[in-house]
């Protein structure tokens, strides 16, 4: 990671390698569905990191598994298009779709390090995803390329030969990302890959993380919480509240002036470690997915709320080419 | 001037491994004191396997130490009687991480508050008792009509943390030993939750444990902090002046890989080096210490004061004199620190 | 709630053949003499008819009468010993997983020794040893004396699970003593696996004193199912060809065991949610 502020890496004009437009995700619940991911529509150019951000119960987490389409009943997809490059992804057949994830469209899911398969050594592992995809190699091609995979992500070579519970937990994550790669996939989509781990070992994991990105010169999106965690690495950040894609728009502009009151109030929430100051929160809570509040989801919460946002949900509108706002006031 | 809660030279080991041969040491020869006069709000910072949750069990009696003493007022902890312990739960309270196990699934959230008061007589009417909870939950920032009543599994996970903080506060403690209280909670709400426990400590005059992995939090909260690392203290002092000009290589390390919210990506680049080798003997950071010398495998450095208000456990600074076992806490409380302007790093 | 006894078939099962057995007894007490349950009340090995639904067997027992006495007795056996097991168990297996240390240590060993030993055997000994033929009341005791064990163990493996959560750490905070912390935060939560515990318990005992009974060892002059049972054996009834001796016993006893078997499934399902099929 460079110095200076981020080269305009996810503002090139090169076709969008992924298209989000539209996704709709619902829940049913015993009393009427709940919508989990509310109309989001984002798109993200190659090579190009993109943090989705936002609390709990924001859907973010739902949001990443429905690209992937590995939403499981009571969930279902209610509507909406994603696009990897030319692809539609929801036109296709299961068995198409299958052989895309991990191939085309890779993830490093919540909590992966501890679904490791406690019986079955690293290497096995990464060769069964390989064998799965119909990767035809010879016994020892595999082998070697394991442990190129291996190396790549910083990893020992031997560590092949372990099994998950001889790794601390940065070795583990980053055996998750090696497993992720191992198809060079376009995009990565990593939920919280550092959540359990500590900051120093946080700091090795997503240098791993940026580097492999670079080199298979893929796009990643990054869902997580920790704001500091974004603004070192990502170059777009999407922030969802309520199920809504609420404020996109490049990192440094989010930073420095949020057009979004939630965004806003967020980033002023964040304790800082330049200066001690109030601890300020943000007032409320969060609502219920099954139970929002009328118009604005934001509005209970928000200093600036007037009537117009009780009674008018407001749209997603494009602010410059790769910026959008879903606010009456911004 | 007796000490109101004191860890003196307590090693706490635990068993693991398939026969129970492997020992992990949790927390090494460590002595602490908390004052009973002076309240202040400590941080306690570490990760994982540093001790820090050990410590906050050592304290509250919940583990007995494996060698060592853990005092209250001046009385063995583990010696007290009915009435002795009583007293114990009078002064020193907690509040754990998980806003979700706390409570008994069987019963609504008045449970936890109604039984100190009712154990502790803290009312003489029910009442009475009624008002003192009132009171305890408008001082967390919640509204009683919308949380007496209700079952955990209605509300939220800040809600509940917070009804936790009440309850804390109801016994009206000297001490809260505060275990990573807003870990599990919304990034927006921490802030919220900190700042009522802060208030606490301002207005009553409650001393504050608060133990945390989260430095930012910790800094903002906090008067002085405690570095630990693996089972020892790495460093300690005035939460400024160790937060900005940090002395032991491991604050540095810890410092510098903290991802900042600033649109100046300084995350900095040099990978860190090594592993951990739990069977070395001398200084416990010295294998991934990028100043690492030649003493600092074969002898483990003490704490030496390098200011009035802080001390670093590391050979660079033996210049310094080295602090007498036990005395971490005068680092810890010296009044010097609020006016003294913050060396360059 | 109606909804979810649909949804919980075992449940539903259990409650409706324990149900028809309980009416069955209810309106047999108020209805059938059971003066007629004993020899010689009736014309001996007649099938079933109107006068003698259920027939008569060899010494003139009126099998209707001899089925609504004594199906409340074998019930009444089960009961008893399997309250008696699951309560003493419940004391045993609290205090040892509470408390762990020598406590824990004691009860777990006399309870794993104990349990090594067949029961069916340790039973007969104490039955034949008993002077005189044994009333119901004291098979019950018979039976209690092993049905604790098994209860214990579990029980105390439950509670073990719960001893380390958040609350009791809390309760101990609130300055909650131990036999409170067990009372009121541990045992609330055990109620449906407690419940579930004497279900399979009193299911147990009955088996037990239906086999006791079958050897000749139970009460000698009570109509109750497992003697019953003794007197088709021992009369060898079904080389006789007197098919409702055996039949009406037989269905009793099945939809006892039936009864008590998705009664326990039914609420092991309610104890352990994850066992839920969802809505």
């Amino acid at each position: 990671m460079s110095n200076a502020a981020p080269t305009p890496r996810g503002q090139s004009n090169a076709a969008p390698v992924l298209r989000v437009e539209g996704l709709r995700v619902a829940y049913d619940h015993a009393r009427g569905p709940v919508r989990a991911v509310d109309d989001v529509s984002f798109s993200l150019s190659p090579h190009e990191r993109f943090g989705l951000a936002g609390e709990s119960g924001s859907g973010k987490s739902t949001m990443a598994l429905s690209i992937l389409r590995m939403i499981k009943p009571p969930g279902r997809i209610e509507g909406g298009e994603v696009w990897l490059e030319d692809i539609e992804l929801s036109q296709l057949a299961p068995d198409a779709m299958r052989r895309l994830r991990l191939a085309g469209i890779a993830m490093v899911p919540q909590g992966s390090m501890n679904s490791l398969n406690p019986v079955v050594r690293i290497r096995d592992q990464i060769g069964d995803a390989l064998a799965d995809h119909g990767t035809k190699l010879s016994r020892r091609a595999l082998a070697a390329r394991v442990r190129d995979l291996l190396v790549d992500v910083g990893l020992p070579p031997e560590t092949g030969d372990k099994y998950q519970h001889e790794l601390s937990g940065g070795m583990k994550q980053r055996a998750c990302i090696a497993i992720a790669i191992c198809l060079r996939p376009k995009v990565i989509i990593a939920d919280e890959p550092t959540s359990a781990l500590d900051v120093v070992v946080q700091r090795q994991v997503m240098e791993t993380l940026g580097r492999v990105q670079a080199e298979l010169g893929a796009a990643v999106i990054l869902v997580g919480h920790d704001m500091g965690l974004m603004a070192q690495f990502v170059d777009r950040l999407g922030i969802m509240y309520a199920g809504r894609l609420v404020e996109v728009a490049p990192i440094g502009e989010i930073i420095t002036a949020p057009r979004h009151p939630y965004t806003r109030l967020l980033i002023e929430s964040l304790p800082s470690l330049e200066k001690k100051g109030g601890l300020r929160g943000i007032p409320g809570l969060a609502p219920l997915l099954r139970d929002l509040p009328s118009g604005c989801a934001f509005h209970p919460r928000c200093p600036r709320a007037e009537a117009r946002c009780r009674l008018e949900k407001p749209a997603v509108r494009p602010i410059g080419p790769d910026a959008t706002v879903a606010c009456h006031f911004a | 001037m007796t000490a109101l809660l004191e860890l003196r030279d307590v090693t706490k080991t635990f068993a693991g491994g398939v026969l129970g041969r492997e020992r992990k040491v949790a927390l090494e020869r460590f002595s602490f004191a908390i004052d009973s006069d002076r309240p202040r709000v400590t941080a306690v910072v570490g990760e994982s396997g540093s001790g820090k949750t050990t410590l906050a069990r050592l304290l509250l009696g919940l583990v007995p130490p494996s060698t060592g003493e853990v005092l209250f007022k001046g009385c063995d902890l583990h010696g007290l009687n009915a009435a002795g312990r009583q007293d114990f739960r009078h002064h020193v309270q907690a509040i754990f991480q998980d806003p979700y196990e706390v409570y008994n699934p069987f019963y609504r959230v008045d449970h936890v508050l109604t039984t100190p008061v009712r154990k502790f007589r803290l009312a003489a009417s029910k009442s009475a008792g009624h008002a003192l909870i009132e009171q305890a939950l408008h001082a967390v920032g919640l509204q009683p009509g919308e949380i007496l009543g209700r079952y955990p599994h209605q509300l939220s996970g800040g809600q509940r943390q917070r009804i936790m903080v009440a309850r804390a506060l109801l016994l009206r403690p000297r001490l809260i030993v505060a275990d990573e209280p807003v870990s599990m909670v919304d990034a927006s709400l921490r802030a919220t939750i900190l700042g009522s426990l802060r208030k606490l400590h301002e207005e009553l005059g409650i001393s504050i444990l608060y133990i945390t992995h989260d430095l930012a939090t910790a800094y903002q909260v906090a008067d002085s902090i405690l570095v630990l690392y693996r089972a020892t203290v790495a460093e300690a002092g005035d939460v400024e002046h160790v937060v900005q000009a940090p002395q032991h290589p491991y604050t540095q390390l810890l410092i510098g890989s903290i991802p900042r919210v600033s649109t100046l990506r300084d995350w900095a680049a040099e990978p860190v080096q090594g592993e951990r080798d739990s069977t070395a003997t001398g200084c416990r950071f010295a294998d991934r210490c990028p100043a690492a010398m030649p003493r600092c495998r074969t002898a483990s450095p003490p704490l030496f004061q390098t200011a009035p208000n802080r001390a670093a456990a590391c050979f660079l600074y033996d210049g310094a004199p080295a602090l007498p076992e036990g005395k971490v806490a005068t680092v810890l409380s010296a009044e010097t620190a609020r006016q003294a302007p913050v060396p360059a790093a | 709630m109606l909804g979810y006894i649909r949804r919980n078939a075992s449940l539903l099962i259990g409650v409706t053949l324990l149900g028809i057995l309980a009416i069955f007894m209810i309106v047999g007490a108020f209805t059938i003499d059971t003066d007629n349950a004993q020899p010689l009340s009736a014309p001996a090995l007649q099938p079933p008819s109107w006068d003698y639904p259920f027939g008569t067997d060899r010494q003139g027992r009126d099998l209707l009468a001899v089925m609504v006495a004594g199906t409340p007795l074998t019930l009444w056996v089960g009961f008893v010993a399997g309250i008696i097991g699951v309560g003493v168990g419940s004391v045993l297996a609290f205090t040892a997983a509470y408390y762990g240390g020598i406590a824990d240590t004691v009860i777990r060993s006399i309870a794993d020794i104990g349990l090594t030993i067949p029961g069916l055997l340790v039973l007969i000994i104490i039955a034949v040893s008993l002077k005189g033929s044994l009333t119901v009341n004291q098979m019950a005791i018979v039976v209690a004396s092993l049905a604790w064990l098994n209860p214990t163990r579990t029980i105390r493996s439950q509670v073990l699970t719960l001893r380390e959560r958040g609350y009791v750490e809390i309760a101990r905070l609130n300055g909650m003593s131990g036999p409170e912390i067990i009372l009121r935060e541990l045992m609330p939560n055990l109620l449906p696996y407690l419940s579930a515990t004497l279900v399979a318990s009193i299911s147990g005992a009955i088996l037990a004193a239906v086999g006791l009974e079958f050897l000749g060892l139970g009460p000698v002059d009570s109509p109750t199912l497992g003697m019953t049972l003794y007197w088709v054996q021992f009369n060898a009834a079904i080389i006789n060809g007197w098919w409702w001796w055996w039949t009406a016993p037989l269905v009793v006893i099945l939809m006892v065991f039936l009864g008590l078997f998705f009664l326990t499934v039914g609420l092991d399902e309610i104890a352990n949610p994850r066992l839920r099929r969802s809505a």
